[in-house]
């Protein structure tokens, strides 16, 4: 901690001594991407800015958009709800870093009249729902799950999302782990084909179906389940435990061994007190931070950006519902932010 | 006097002067226009090649829209957005000629027509995302009980919801079009009928609505124009799902509301170009339903 407000003065003091000379123009960083991680960033870059004077220009254009802007080289970072796909890092040509910056979950949402004990759902379930191949409510497999609860004998339908998000590629990549035939007949994306169902757009859209047919199920973003409160099933998880969506399980799902780049979804964790259905929002810079003429003095910023996001910036994630990164994610992400490098040589120390 | 000719065809000259700088920017104006309408085709053409490279003529029959296996077929939703439109058009006609008629013909002059006129036009001033909210909260449930009675499966939402909200949409757009032309009957022919003892029915029936029916049906195709491209109330209640519509009641998707939903997060290059050549696609389908309309419009007036 001591260190980084060390660092920290320094910068200011450096930015502080440069702002004099410098353009306006230096002190603006520029990024685009995710919807989802919107919320958060506007706040601990809004608070970043009363501290060090830096702006921050975020434009939330979704992922897709964010992706291809940093491709062609228009802002300082992106921020995406999934890592590169093969042709974008095709596209992109040089070698990126991404790098976690808070983590949000997927959950399903249900409209069971004359259920107030919740449900509980285990991935099979989910799955053949998403399929089309359990179309009633009163399903042998869902209710020896649910004993003692009132399970209405309504047909279920299916609602999803219209619209490409980050919300569907963490779904359907959760499908696609638990269920080899979701894999082969429909596979993960940010927009699917799906087998059955309505379309909603946006969470909004989903939850507006679902509140208003009783027997939808259909996925929104947590954040939004928990500001609209809306009922969510609790799920099974890989180590067999009933898990509640919530800010603390959702962290606990990245307490996980991860790979050195941090580009897996956390979707069927392995950590037992985790929540199944979780993803990281990232954010993605170039390895190399000397392209297009930039100053070394703008690639420090934005490193510094980003450090401070990890770090302090985290405090501000749990009020705004994201859940904050856990132990094992920061690491990873420090390490990642530490082999960025202008020159060759790093930039963080 | 030579001075005063002088000074009188100075000011001629500088008179043709203006009328040839006038014309001139007048038809700048206009081929800007045109090169404009060229431009997009021209764009939408362009980005659409790799689309059309990787999947070819079968694109627009294709019944599939898989975005992570790259496979796209843009036949349910030409079928959606000409499904919606028609029948919106169907279901807004009666509505739009008789406020044309009684506006255009009983009604034409007072506080009430005045008021009326502009209560019509207003329906088309209100935000479309309203409409889509309206259609959700209020349309759903009542549609959901109807197919109830029919015994289909009670979504609510599908291509007939949108086909209603389409239509209330596109109302003002033939109503005001109609009104205008009801209006510029000449009064002698009316008043001939009248005088051979014709009812005003008859008036109604056998004078104004030949005498205007190139106007009425200008009307009907821009409202036509108008259902094909709307977007964001469609999407509301349309239910956005790639599979065939098997009747009015299902859910379906339309064009302009696939490229609203998907354009922002297409993540690879193909996905991306086959939305453009949806957009190429309801471009092409409008010039068409375009053309044969106006074609329709020359055979009346030429009656």
């Amino acid at each position: 901690m001591k260190k980084i407000t060390q660092i920290l003065s320094i910068i200011l003091v450096t930015v502080g001594f440069m702002s004099s000379t410098k353009a306006q123009d230096d002190k603006t960083l520029l990024g685009a991407g995710s919807t989802f991680i919107y919320p958060f960033f506007s706040k601990t870059f809004s608070q970043y800015n009363a501290k060090t004077g830096i702006q921050v220009n975020y434009q939330s254009i979704g992922s897709g958009g964010g992706i291809l802007q940093l491709t062609n080289k228009t802002v300082d970072f992106g921020a995406s709800d999934g890592p590169l796909n093969e042709e974008q890092t095709k596209k992109i040509g040089v070698p990126v870093l991404h790098i976690p910056m808070a983590s949000g979950a997927v959950v399903l949402t249900y409209n069971l009249p004359g259920n107030n004990n919740g449900i509980v759902l285990t991935p099979d379930v989910i799955a053949d729902i998403f399929l089309g191949k359990i179309t009633k409510w009163n399903d042998p497999r869902i209710v020896s799950k649910n004993k003692g609860v009132n399970i209405p004998a309504f047909p279920i339908l299916v609602t999803h999302r219209s619209d490409g998000s980050g919300t569907t590629a963490i779904f359907t990549n959760y499908l696609s782990k638990v269920s080899p035939e979701w894999k082969t007949k429909v596979g993960a994306g940010g927009a699917v084909n799906w087998p059955v169902g309505l379309g909603g757009k946006g969470n909004e859209g989903v939850s507006g179906l679902v509140k208003q047919t009783p027997g939808a199920i259909g996925y929104v973003e947590l954040i939004y389940s928990l500001q609209n409160k809306l009922d969510y099933a609790k799920v099974v998880n890989k180590k067999g435990k009933v898990i509640a969506p919530s800010l603390a399980s959702v962290t606990a799902a990245g307490n996980v061994k991860m790979p050195e780049d941090s580009k897996i979804f956390l979707t069927d964790t392995d950590a037992a007190d985790g929540y199944s259905i979780a993803g990281f929002t990232w954010a993605i810079i170039y390895k190399e931070q000397n392209y297009n003429s930039r100053s070394a003095d703008r690639a420090k910023k934005l490193l510094t950006l980003l450090w401070w996001n990890i770090h302090e910036g985290q405090q501000f994630a749990a009020p705004l519902n994201y859940a904050p990164l856990s132990k094992e994610a920061l690491k990873i992400a420090e390490k990642i932010l530490k082999s960025a490098t202008y020159n060759g040589k790093p930039i963080l120390k | 006097m030579d001075a005063g000719i002088n000074k009188s065809s100075r000011r001629s000259h500088k008179q043709i002067r203006m009328e040839v700088a006038f014309r001139r920017m007048l038809m700048m104006i206009a081929i800007v226009m045109v090169i404009l309408v060229l431009g997009i085709m021209l764009t939408l053409t362009i980005e659409s090649i790799p689309s059309i490279k990787s999947l070819g003529i079968k694109y627009l029959w294709g019944k599939t829209w898989d975005p992570v296996n790259n496979v796209y077929g843009a036949y349910p939703f030409l079928i959606g957005t000409l499904l919606t439109s028609f029948l919106a058009l169907i279901i807004s006609i009666p509505f739009s000629f008789a406020i044309a008629i009684y506006l255009g013909e009983y009604n034409s002059k007072g506080w009430l027509s005045n008021f009326l006129k502009n209560t019509v036009e207003l329906i088309a001033a209100v935000p479309s995302v309203i409409y889509g909210f309206w259609g959700l909260i209020v349309l759903v449930p009542l549609v959901r009980e109807l197919e109830m009675k029919f015994n289909v499966l009670p979504y609510g939402i599908g291509i007939f919801t949108s086909s209603i909200i389409l239509a209330i949409m596109i109302i003002p757009y033939a109503a005001s079009m109609g009104r205008e032309v009801i209006k510029m009957v000449p009064s002698n022919l009316k008043e001939g009928a009248y005088s051979l003892g014709a009812t005003r029915y008859e008036v109604i029936k056998n004078i104004i609505l030949p005498y205007t029916k190139s106007g009425l049906f200008a009307g009907i195709l821009l409202s036509l124009g108008r259902a094909l491209g709307e977007t964001m109330a469609v999407t509301m209640v349309i239910g956005n799902t790639s599979l065939l519509p098997t009747s009015i009641f299902s859910p379906g998707n339309t064009m302009a509301s696939v490229i609203a939903n998907e354009f922002t997060e297409a993540d690879h290059t193909v996905y991306l170009s086959a939305l453009i050549e949806l957009g190429l696609v309801l471009f092409v389908v409008t010039v068409i339903i375009n053309v044969i309309g106006k074609s329709i419009i020359k055979r009346f007036a030429n009656d």
